[in-house]
């Protein structure tokens, strides 16, 4: 898997009603990214709470997913 | 029903499945292939807990993106009304209005699932599902059936002595992922269905008497009452907290209490619209009955907007 790289946030939401799959995981956040090389992506956030606007940065893959985080 | 020998036909298309099975049915008999077609939606939903059917439902949604990352429906409508209240100026007070709206309606119908009014608080501070979104911005998880019978007009005598006019239809498909649409505030397959529904009807937006609105969220609606031409894009909040979709308002929009209230039994969502726009235009619609009820649409969504069926329907 390719790193998708840095990007600014497009949407988000906190999700408080998961799938049996991610019962565990709550809270999560959900974005889609506007990725810096023009694409968009669906990812986690990471850590502090990012909002729309937001510029982040990718941070890992889990199990095929790619979580991104707040840059600095 | 013991009915054999002739076709029998099953449509998947998602929470849009029995409006794509009418639309097929109405191309069918336009076409002069069958005179009469049976059109029945069915979903029982209640059996399984809320974490089993949200991942059934999640189904729809793109699952080797958006779905593994942990998107639900909910997530998906959250993200757009996000995205929406932030290039429109869309408030959660928006939103509330439709859901109180559709409830007070849904209390007056008999047939509703949940029968209960609800104030603008309660509606604001509902439990958190995905944010914005709260339990009161939701549509509920039903069991139900709908059918409808379409025949040419010259034998609709022989069923029934208030038919229900088809004056046009379209249906339409769109990405499924979110992050490959260039807008997410808007829903492409909606504008492109309604626009040939218009045309084949020979009518404009501003000529709609009532709609039936697929309002899977609050904001689904918002967005449908603007891509079906209704109001300016933007304007569908605005309009809806002004009460103007009410019974009593400018454009009645989902009297049955919609998908919130009258409740979403996905497979039966589309003709159940069908449905509840025949009882007004015939005049039965009792305690929601509408003044204004010759020109009727339905709006029937797929996904997050991968399919669409706009339906026009007028009083015979």
């Amino acid at each position: 898997m390719t790193n998708p790289g840095s990007g600014t946030v497009y949407t988000e939401t906190v999700v408080y009603s998961p799938p049996e799959a991610y019962v565990n995981d709550v809270p999560y956040q959900l974005a889609i990214i506007q990725l810096d090389n023009g694409r968009r992506l669906t990812g986690r956030i990471h850590g502090e709470r990012a909002q729309i606007g937001d510029k982040v940065a990718f941070f890992e893959f889990r199990n095929s997913v790619p979580f991104f985080r707040k840059a600095a | 029903m013991g009915i054999t020998g002739i076709p029998a036909t099953r449509f998947e298309a998602a929470c849009a499945s029995s409006g794509a099975a009418f639309f097929h049915a109405v191309s069918a008999v336009s076409a002069g292939i069958y005179d009469v077609v049976l059109v029945t939606g069915v979903e029982k939903m209640t059996s399984q807990t809320t974490p089993k059917v949200t991942e059934i439902l999640a189904g729809a949604g793109d699952l080797c993106g958006e779905v593994r990352a942990g998107a639900t429906f909910p997530a998906l409508f959250a993200m757009i009304a996000r995205r929406h209240m932030f290039q429109f100026g869309t408030t959660r007070e928006m939103m509330a209005a439709v859901a109180v709206k559709n409830h007070a309606n849904g209390a007056k119908n008999p047939l509703a699932h949940m029968r209960k009014v609800i104030t603008m608080e309660q509606a604001l501070n509902g439990k958190p599902i995905a944010e914005p979104l709260t339990v009161y911005d939701c549509s509920l998880v039903s069991d139900g059936a709908a059918s409808v019978l379409i025949a040419p007009i010259e034998r609709a005598s022989e069923f029934t002595d208030k038919p229900v006019r088809v004056l046009g239809i379209a249906q339409a498909s769109d990405n499924v992922a979110l992050d490959e649409k260039d807008d997410i505030t808007t829903l492409r397959a909606v504008k492109i269905s309604s626009e040939k529904a218009y045309k084949m009807a020979g009518v404009k937006p501003a000529d709609i008497q009532l709609a039936e609105v697929h309002d899977c969220f609050t904001i689904a609606e918002i967005i449908a009452i603007e891509d079906l031409g209704f109001v300016e894009k933007g304007q569908g909040g605005p309009f809806s907290l002004a009460g103007k979709t009410c019974i009593q308002g400018q454009l009645p929009v989902n009297t049955s209490g919609g998908l919130k209230a009258k409740g979403h039994p996905v497979g039966a969502t589309g003709v159940g619209q069908i449905c509840d726009l025949a009882l007004q235009m015939r005049g039965e619609a009792g305690e929601r009955q509408v003044a204004r009820n010759k020109l009727g649409l339905a709006q029937n969504l797929g996904g997050s907007g991968a399919t669409s069926v706009v339906t026009i329907l007028g009083a015979a």
